[in-house]
Formats: C-alpha cells, structure tokens, sequence
C-alpha cells in the first residue's frame, strides 16, 4: 500500500477538496448546527463515524453492482444502504455504548439525509477508490467537515458575542458571508501540491 | 432505445433483496439491541394530561414522566393532574403523596364595565396591546381587568371568559391550574385560590380608598370593615386591598355582609358556582 497516495488523498479531502468548503456537500448541518461550539464537534464526530462506515460498507454493494452490470442503481442502492446503515448503527451504540449514543444525540439521525455522505460514496466509485482508499477517503472527508464546521462555529459565535453587524445582516445573512470568505480561503489550498 | 426487461427486472430484484435485507438486519437487530427503557415512564405518561401545557416546567408531558421516574420531579409535579391521577402516578412510583389540595385560578376584579374608562379603545382586542396605549390602557383604574381577553386566548383548557360584566371569570371545574392565564396578564390579576374556596375578593386595585372610589364602582376602598369584623382574623387589608388567609377562613361570610362595596363575594350566593363538598379534597 502506498501510504503517499493515502496521505494525498487524505491531504485532498481535509483541505484542497473539502467537503463543505470546495465541494459544498454537506451544507445543511454546516449552517443548521453551528451555532454553538459543542453542537458543531458533536455532528463533526458523527460525520467522521458514520462517513467512514459508509464508504466501507458501500464498497462491497458497489462491486456487487457492478457484477450485476448495474451501476445506474447506485445513487438509489446506497441512500438505502446508508439510511439502513445508520438505522443500525443508532442502535447498536444505544445498546453497547450509551455514553457515546447521548454525545452524538439527534445528529446521527440527521446524517441518514446528509449529502455529504451520499457524496462520498459516488466519488469513491467516481474515483474507482479501492477498500482501503475509500474508507481512508471517508474519514478524511468528515474530518475535512469537522474542521469547517468547528471554524465557522467558533467564527459565529464571535461573531454573536462581540460583533455588530448591521440589522439586516444579523443572523444567517452574516453566517452565509462568512460561509463564503471561508469558501475562499480554503480556495487557496487548491495550489497545494506536494507529493508530485 | 430499447430496455431490455431483464434489466429492470434485476434492478428491482436487487433492490428488493437488498431493502428486505436490510429490513431484516435491522428487525433482528431492534431485537437484540433492545433498551429496556423503565416501563413506568410510558404508564405515568398514559395518566398525565398530555396537553403539553408546560405548567410542571418542563419541556412536556413526556419530559415531566421522565423526570418523575428519575426522581428529578416530585410524583405530583404536574399541576393539571387531578387528585386521582396524583395517586395513580404515586402508586406506580410506589410512594404515597397526600392529595394536594386543589387550587384554581382566580381573577380578582368585578370591575369590567362598572370601571370608569378613559378613552374608548378600538385598537387590537388584546390586553398585552391595550396596556402599551398611552395612559397604561382605556380603564381609569391601573388594576383593572381590560376584558380583552388574551387569558381566554391563552387557557388550553377552556376555562376562562369574559363575562357579562366585561371582566374575565374562571370556570372552577375546568380550570387546571396550569397558570398560563396568569403569565399573559398585563395587570397581574390572577391568582390562585382553593378550589373549595367560599369567600373571594373581587379587586386587586391598591389605590387608596378615595381614588379607588372615583376610579370603579366595583373597588376595594381598603375601608378595614371586614378585617375588623372577621371572627378569624382571617381577613386584612394589605396595600389598600382586602387579602384573605385562606388557612383561616371558615366561609362565615361575616365580611362579605359587611363589606360596603360588594367587593367581597360568597361565591355561591351568586348562584353561579355550587356548593362543593369539602369533606376529603
């Protein structure tokens, strides 16, 4: 295994490929539960989890689709995989580790509807990842999605605390702003080229 | 371009089998993975109202039945619960409460239309809205009820209007208590009292006698008769208005013959509210 190209992909999906910030995959959480530090790292987590887990559990469907000469079927096979992924997931933790099932509270369900897992998936075929690729892709991805979701938290709640931005921009229309100025910083990771 | 049926067909074998895979997986799964969650919470929840009126102060029904089986909250934490339901919850949490007495909501005024207005209002029928009008609202007096009604708007439960007199009256055996009336009160009006309570003060206005007087034809001029013919001494006047100690009253109704401004007022007399028994709450 070439642990460069694990790095490089590893290094693409945190920075010059972020989820959120370059792909904008995943932005419904990413606006929805960043109003406070502690609700960001918690979806952050459950991101990191439950992306990995997909890009695992989806590599086998998708060779097993691909046998069937069926990849049209993908997008519809892995929301299903996904949700019943999730599904279970919820209540393996609620019944073996409560402590981590209370932390992750109600944004592991919402993640059966994230786009950002669903994305993860297709680029993993997009990309004809293999197992170890895709997993380490999937997990990378949601630390990509923790790392924005923890910065744009930390900015709004700054920005909450000390700033006063003009009565029409209170609330979501600064936080898109900010999105954006976030957007374009992570813009100039795109020159990031080490390993070539 | 043609599809060949085959193809659709494995697509939605595929699919089945998958979905029904999974379906299982997971049907076997809510099985063995099971939470026993304390049963008693789900049984105190069938007792409670389940108007999730949020008096007990939490987020509702099913947060209260929570907290009671964790034992962050007494058994008779819920306000609405009546006497038996009180009891139901307190044998299934094991323990035994003594009914608590029953109180309801009370609102004390009788001033309505026999209240000296200011000005006519016309604006938005809504007492929250009246009161911020110049003037602290259309009633002359600072204590009165406005009659708009937001108690009625906000009861839940339909047990309080606004009667002929203008003025918002409480329908004792459907009140709950669950006190949201009380919080949308501009004027602060309503209280509680026993449900089993005879003798009540219809004013709440602390102006002093001669104002009072001008201000309503239905005031509490802080005139002390009834404190000081009250056998009981169960009767006073605080802040110019008649207040009752209700741990004292025996419903003689000595004050409410003397009182010279029908301020006070044997409930029963009215022919409104029955007789309850008060044997055994």
């Amino acid at each position: 295994m070439d642990w460069k190209n694990l790095l490089t992909i590893s290094l693409g999906a945190i920075l010059v490929n972020n989820f959120i910030l370059v792909q904008f995959l995943g932005c419904c959480p990413f606006l929805g539960v960043s109003k406070k530090m502690d609700t960001a790292v918690g979806m952050g987590f459950a991101v990191i989890f439950v992306m990995g887990l997909a890009s695992a559990l989806c590599y086998p469907v998708n060779l097993l689709l691909e046998a069937l000469d069926m990849e049209f079927m993908q997008t519809v096979t892995f929301i299903l995989v996904i949700a019943a992924l999730v599904q279970f997931v919820e209540m393996f933790l609620q019944k073996t580790i409560p402590s981590l099932y209370e932390a992750l509270g109600v944004y592991l369900p919402l993640i059966t509807t994230n786009c950002a897992v669903l994305g993860v998936v297709l680029l993993n075929v997009q990309e004809h990842y293999n197992f170890i690729e895709s997993v380490v892709y999937g997990v990378t991805g949601g630390v990509g999605f923790l790392l924005a979701i923890v910065l744009f938290a930390s900015i709004r709640e700054r920005i909450a605390l000390v700033s006063e931005p003009p009565k029409c921009f209170e609330g979501f229309p600064i936080a898109l702003i900010t999105a954006g100025l976030m957007a374009l910083a992570f813009g100039g990771f795109s020159g990031l080229d080490i390993w070539r | 371009m043609t599809v060949n049926p085959m193809t659709i067909l494995y697509a939605v074998l595929t699919l089945g089998v998958l979905g029904g895979g999974f379906g299982a997986i997971l049907a076997v799964a809510s099985k063995i993975f099971a939470v026993e969650k304390d049963p008693r919470i789900e049984e105190i929840q069938g007792i409670l109202p389940g108007a999730n009126c949020g008096g007990c102060g939490f987020a509702g029904c099913s947060a209260c039945a929570e907290s009671i089986v964790s034992g962050a909250a007494p058994v008779n934490a819920c306000p609405v619960c009546s006497g038996e339901q009180t009891t139901a919850i307190a044998a299934i949490m094991g323990v035994e409460v003594a009914p608590a007495e029953r109180r309801v909501a009370f609102v004390r005024c009788n001033g309505g239309t026999r209240s000296n207005k200011k000005y006519d209002y016309i604006g938005l029928m809504d007492c929250q809205a009246a009161v911020k009008i110049a003037g602290n609202g259309p009633l002359d007096c600072a204590f009165g009820c406005l009659g708009f009604g937001s108690c009625v708007a906000a009861c839940a439960f339909d047990a309080i209007h606004i009667n002929a007199g203008g003025v918002a009256e409480v329908d004792r055996d459907k009140c709950t208590l669950c006190r949201r009336c009380m919080d949308v009160c501009p004027r602060h009006l309503i209280t509680d009292v026993p449900y089993a309570a005879d003798v009540v003060v219809r004013c709440a206005s602390q102006d002093k006698g001669a104002v009072a007087r001008n201000n309503c034809a239905a005031s509490c001029i802080g005139c002390k008769l009834c404190e000081k013919n009250c056998p009981q001494d169960a009767i006073h006047v605080i802040d110019n208005v008649a207040v009752i100690d209700y741990t004292k009253c025996t419903s003689c109704g000595v004050c409410v013959e003397k009182c010279p401004r029908k301020v006070l007022l044997d409930i029963h007399e009215d022919g409104k509210v029955a007789p309850v028994a008060k044997a055994g709450a």
